[in-house]
């Protein structure tokens, strides 16, 4: 039966010690690669900060302890805003677009995947709506809105204030894409609990409500958080119209002081509102992706 | 024999220029258990399929309680709601309890008090051993244990009859057995059921007609006996062979 074209099994015993080198990173010693390479890198990018040329520049322009404080609570007698009071637009703009956001995005996503053909010119509309609001920049869609629409002479729509065109902006923008990320949650469940629900009899928004959403949640999440650190970011935008929020009292105080701490005092502002949700976020990642591995 | 509930004539589905079934006629009474044998792909899901309209036919009519189910005024969930169907892969629903399992059909579909389809349901999972699992999610039960409780959500919607897609192939071979059990149990206590499967002595114990198809097309159909013991056509005793 021996084939002489068949390959032999070895008969050698193998060994299995990785390379001297490579053994470094094993390990307790692995802790020390690693602090090792931590102190280098972070001390690296401290160094090039306070070395650099125009380094003593920066940091008085930039970073200037009483400038900061200066543009955070801002001077009534100076007129000068403040950024801190500022942030307060962002987060009320944010936390009011976000509402919209879910109900107009979950009702495109649901026009687009229905099949009634009563539906069908809305799907249309959906389809265009969410081409044209993803292939626009935000800045364009803020300064659209924002000077189109007063422009038009409708009443009640064309008399408000710079704020809510804004917040329509990032409603509108935004929408689009959170239609999109519940479509794909949507489609992310199997097929089959379609099928089982339809066989029981249950009615298509029946099983969207009862079996497909609830499923399509759980991976929607993540995203849609995403989604949402980036909303917070761009409430940033409605500066350009002309709004005191956080970056306009910066640049405000920039213009008049000659210092741009305040845009630094903006920007740790935004960090310290975006980075919780971001860590939720990417608890959340994680944790979904424990429980699919444990459930396989 | 009694009434006819089910009547296939001629029935075709094509996927593109795949034609799946090729003229299918066939007849299930009340009471009755029909078994659908053959080879994957021969059309047995797609036939099952057709009948509880998750699939549209092609050609020929599907009758039910003597209403053409091609009948454009057909409302596709009362059908549904008549016409149980089980999976080869269960498809419960996985954020719901066992018990809300079986209560989602009467109470989301027929709109039944869920005060008064408790009961029932608790009684449905009672006969298949499963009642002190009530609250558990379904992936805490065995495939064995899902499947019964797929069957059990579709008998409390007290379909007039089920369709059975191959709901063993799923399964670990030690597991098969409490649910061709299950389906035995029914089958005596007059169930009608309609059943596409790979169990051959599943088939020849339960079936009042078992029906051999092969590429679309309904070959032969009989007694278990006829079919298993003296195969008219030489293609079903070739399958009989290749599957023994």
């Amino acid at each position: 039966m021996v084939n002489e074209t068949d390959a032999k099994l070895s008969d050698e015993v193998p060994s299995f010690f990785a390379p001297r080198r490579r053994q470094l990173l094993f390990g307790r010693r692995g802790v020390v690669a690693s602090t090792v390479s931590t102190v280098l890198i972070i001390g690296g990018l401290i160094a090039i900060f306070l070395l650099a040329p125009g380094g003593a520049s920066v940091r008085h322009f930039f970073f200037n302890p009483h400038d900061m404080w200066q543009s955070l609570v801002g001077d009534h007698k100076d007129s000068l805003s403040s950024v801190g009071a500022g942030l307060l637009i962002n987060i009320r703009v944010f936390l009011i677009a976000e509402v919209f956001i879910l109900a107009f995005g979950l009702a495109i996503a649901w026009t687009r995947m229905s099949k009634s053909p009563v539906l069908m010119p809305f799907r249309i509309l959906a389809i265009i709506y969410s081409d044209i609001f993803r292939g626009i920049p935000v800045l364009l869609v803020f300064l659209l809105i924002g000077y189109g629409v007063p422009g038009l002479g409708i009443s009640f729509i064309s008399f408000q204030s710079q704020t809510v065109y804004g917040c329509v902006a990032l409603i509108l923008t935004y929408s689009a894409y959170v239609a999109e990320v519940f479509r794909a949650g949507i489609y992310s469940v199997p097929h089959g609990q379609l099928l089982a629900a339809r066989s029981l009899g249950l009615t298509n928004a029946t099983t969207m409500r009862r079996v497909i959403l609830p499923q399509a949640v759980r991976t929607v999440v993540p995203p849609l958080l995403n989604d949402f650190i980036s909303l917070q970011k761009d409430t940033a935008l409605l500066s350009v119209l002309g709004v005191v929020e956080a970056v306009q009292s910066g640049t405000i105080y920039q213009d008049l002081k000659f210092n741009s701490s305040g845009l630094v005092v903006a920007s740790l502002l935004f960090l310290a509102m975006t980075i919780p949700l971001t860590r939720v976020t990417d608890g959340l990642i994680a944790r979904d992706r424990t429980r699919r591995l444990a459930s396989t | 024999m009694s009434e006819v509930i089910l009547k296939l004539d001629s029935v075709v589905k094509r996927f593109g220029d795949n034609e799946v079934l090729r003229g299918i006629s066939l007849d299930l009474h009340r009471h009755e258990v029909v078994c659908l044998i053959g080879a994957s792909g021969s059309g047995k899901s797609t036939l099952l399929r057709c009948v509880n309209l998750l699939e549209t036919i092609d050609a020929g009519t599907i009758t039910l309680f003597g209403q053409s189910l091609t009948d454009v005024r057909i409302d596709p969930d009362k059908v549904r709601r008549h016409t149980g169907m089980v999976f080869q892969s269960f498809n419960l629903f996985p954020h719901l309890t066992v018990l809300e399992n079986v209560l989602v059909g009467p109470v989301r579909a027929l709109k039944r008090k869920r005060g008064d389809v408790i009961d029932e349901a608790r009684q449905l999972l009672e006969r298949i051993g499963l009642r002190d699992r009530s609250d558990d999610y379904p992936d805490r039960l065995s495939g064995g244990q899902q499947q019964r409780v797929a069957i059990v959500r579709s008998l409390a919607m007290k379909p007039a009859l089920l369709l059975l897609d191959e709901v063993t192939s799923a399964l670990d071979p030690s597991l098969v057995g409490e649910v061709l059990d299950l389906l035995r149990d029914l089958a005596s206590t007059g169930t009608t059921m309609l059943i596409a499967t790979h169990e051959m002595n599943f088939a020849r114990d339960v079936a009042h007609q078992v029906a051999y198809l092969d590429g679309g097309v309904l070959v032969e159909k009989g007694s278990p006996s006829d079919i298993f013991d003296h195969p008219h056509h030489e293609s079903t005793r070739l399958f009989l062979e290749r599957v023994r």
